[in-house]
């Protein structure tokens, strides 16, 4: 070994390129090729348009498919016909509005012009009333229990939060098979009840099984947003309260909820704001809304008014869509009202 | 074990909240296992066990014998005879009460036994054409690859078109960037729901319905992406940028060079939630793409299942091939994915 070894090539020799080096110079030959139009683009409109450059192509999709619809979505309600392009559509005023609004009663779906909506209505809103509550009760003692482990939490978070990634079409085919005429559930139930039942063909099972499915589906994530809420409030307060010999319960009471409360709040806003809109599952899961209308709910209705019928009233469905989208937007404003309070 | 199950928060012994709270684990754990659990063993039991009740736990087979003689093998049976013995025969025909059998020993020579002393024989054998049969005779390897065209296109674009844009709204001042960033955000709450039919109408006027680009570019631009490489660029410190361009880069440079590779950890975590979105999309496809042979898998799934309700053996393998991508990400990543919905509350 001699003084000048010292990992470099001696002068006057290269070193011999390797298969690293050559990829590496590829690599690099490639990325200037691509920053070279970029490069003259900016030579051209000057360093201070270049976000602009950035930000359009995101923009330009972003517009397209997003803002776009949203100013055409009113323009449709207060359209008829069966054309698709908004052009083509006759003006009606707020006839498609009238016949969704027109009732005998409105507690009464059968004596509304358009039953399956009021239908529609009624079962979105047992479904969110029941949903919102049920998630909110499972999430909460999840993320108390889990909140309190020492270890393993990592483990058990991981496994409540696991459905939450799967999609709706195999969550609902994972229990519709769980739920068969020789499925698991009914293995168990013959035993005790002496008979079988389907349960996905009788009204109250149906809907029962449709909420639990969305619970099981949906829990871990608010159990997450839940877990992260307690995990913010100090530990001290909790070693005052053991100083004083606050009893569990009391603690619980007295200084988890009310600390919790505002987060609560908002993950039940987010509830009620993601149960209105339940669809795919439920829809996979109940054959499309059965038995009968029984688990027909409002995103069903607009989307089988517009697209799954031969005459397509996309007037009628988009009015339906702006009423849903009126009600979501006042609990969206809540919920802003109710995280401006949470920060303070 | 038992020391690490019964730990308790500062105390030494368990209370009944301790017990509580570890039954509701348990619970909790059983009641999301096993319906996925029972839906992949039976993904692999043959039709003839998924159809009877009560039903199994694991996949069983009828066990068959080649016999000398016989051009077809024959359905195994365990025959007791009048001694008590008992032996493996194969069952030729069954009438009434009767059954005529073959022994393996002796081929030559039917038996006429009584049907009561007979039990079919079966093995544990999973049925691998569960899972063969629909990608070959049913259209399931054309939906197979229309998800992975969509959720990979997909993903690479929203990377790419996101991360431009969280760079220049984080790395810039100029006007309208304020303006752009509070329309992006107010539409993070707006669900499809609301907008499907004018959205739909865009595909139709671009020319994209029933095409897998009309459902690629309308979901690319997310603005939760936006928002979240946003937020995570905006750690990172200018000075580093200002450096670059005394040296004289240019901002793509910057932002090539410099910025996406100091994102990479908010890259992946918006790569990871970007896949899991695509591959599981429903309502929007099923509203875009209306010929079977540009369905993605959910699609697919779902017009499967309403067609052939009763082939659950395929309907469930299937699910298991839709559910697989998903889990092999979370059992990999998990920890990006809860640590990423917690931090930001995305889903």
């Amino acid at each position: 070994m001699t003084a000048f070894d010292d990992g470099y090539p001696p002068p006057g020799r290269a070193r011999p390129m390797s298969a690293a080096d050559r990829r590496d110079r590829v690599l690099e030959a490639g990325m200037r090729l691509l920053e070279w139009p970029f490069a003259q683009l900016q030579r051209l409109i000057g360093l201070r348009r270049m976000p602009w450059v950035f930000v359009l192509p995101n923009m330009a999709l972003f517009t397209i498919f997003v803002f776009v619809p949203v100013l055409l979505a009113i323009g449709y309600a207060f359209t008829g016909g069966t054309e698709l392009l908004l052009w083509n559509r006759p003006f009606v005023g707020l006839e498609n509005f009238s016949r969704l609004l027109s009732c005998g009663s409105y507690l009464d779906p059968a004596s509304c012009e358009l039953d399956l909506f009021w239908t529609a209505v009624f079962n979105t809103a047992w479904y969110t009333a029941f949903n919102a509550t049920g998630t909110l009760v499972v999430a909460l003692v999840t993320a108390l229990v889990l909140n309190r482990l020492t270890r393993g939490k990592a483990f058990f978070r991981a496994i409540f939060f696991y459905p939450v990634l799967l999609s709706p079409v195999v969550v609902a085919l994972v229990w519709k098979w769980f739920l068969a005429r020789n499925g698991l559930l009914n293995a168990v139930f013959a035993d005790l009840m002496g008979q079988r039942t389907i349960f996905l063909l009788e009204v109250l099972w149906s809907r029962f099984w449709v909420v639990y499915v969305s619970i099981w589906f949906h829990m871990g994530f608010y159990t997450l947003i839940i877990l992260a809420g307690l995990q913010a409030i100090p530990r001290d307060i909790y070693e005052a309260a053991l100083i004083d010999g606050t009893s569990r319960w009391r603690q619980f009471w007295r200084l988890t909820l009310p600390l919790l409360m505002p987060n609560l709040l908002v993950v039940l806003v987010l509830l009620l704001i993601r149960s209105v809109q339940v669809f795919d599952e439920a829809w996979v899961l109940t054959d499309g809304g059965g038995p009968g209308t029984s688990n027909t709910f409002l995103v069903q209705f607009i989307y089988e008014t517009a697209f799954a019928t031969d005459v397509r009233l996309y007037g009628l469905a988009s009015a339906a869509s702006v009423l849903m989208g009126l009600a979501l937007l006042v609990l969206t404003l809540v919920q802003l009202w109710l995280g401006k309070k949470a920060e303070n | 074990m038992l020391g690490f199950l019964t730990r308790t928060r500062g105390k030494s012994r368990m209370d009944v909240t301790d017990i509580l709270a570890w039954a509701w684990l348990i619970l909790g754990t059983l009641v999301i296992a096993i319906p996925i659990g029972w839906a992949f063993l039976s993904s692999f039991k043959p039709e003839a066990e998924i159809n009877s009740f009560p039903p199994t736990l694991l996949p069983r087979a009828a066990q068959e014998l080649v016999i000398e003689g016989y051009d077809d093998p024959l359905p195994a049976y365990a025959w007791t005879d009048e001694q008590g013995q008992t032996r493996t025969v194969g069952l030729v025909r069954r009438i009434g009460l009767k059954a005529t059998v073959v022994d393996p020993e002796s081929p030559g020579e039917r038996l006429s036994v009584d049907a009561g002393s007979i039990v079919k024989q079966t093995a544990i054998r999973p049925a691998w054409s569960n899972y063969t049969e629909p990608l070959e005779r049913f259209a399931f390897l054309t939906y197979l690859k229309n998800s992975v065209f969509v959720t990979t296109v997909a993903t690479i674009l929203t990377l790419v078109l996101n991360s431009m844009a969280a760079f220049a709204l984080s790395k810039y001042r100029f006007r309208g960037s304020t303006t752009i960033f509070v329309l992006m955000l107010s539409t993070l709450m707006l669900p499809l729901s609301v907008i499907m039919v004018p959205a739909f109408m865009v595909v139709v006027g671009l020319n994209l319905a029933d095409n897998l680009w009309g459902v690629i570019f309308s979901t690319v631009a997310t603005p939760t992406g936006v928002f979240l490489l946003r937020q995570y660029m905006l750690t990172i410190p200018d000075d580093l940028i200002e450096a670059a361009r005394v040296d004289a880069a240019s901002e793509f440079r910057i932002y090539w060079r410099i910025i996406l590779p100091l994102s990479a950890p908010a890259l992946a975590v918006l790569a990871i939630f970007s896949v899991i979105w695509r591959w599981n999309d429903f309502l929007w496809p099923l509203i875009v793409l209306s010929s079977p042979e540009n369905y993605t898998l959910q699609l697919g799934l779902n017009a499967f299942q309403g067609q052939f309700t009763v082939q659950w053996h395929y309907i469930l393998s299937m699910t298991v091939v839709a559910l697989l991508p998903v889990t092999l990400i979370f059992l990999f990543l998990q920890r990006y994915i809860t640590e990423g919905v917690a931090s930001s509350g995305v889903k």
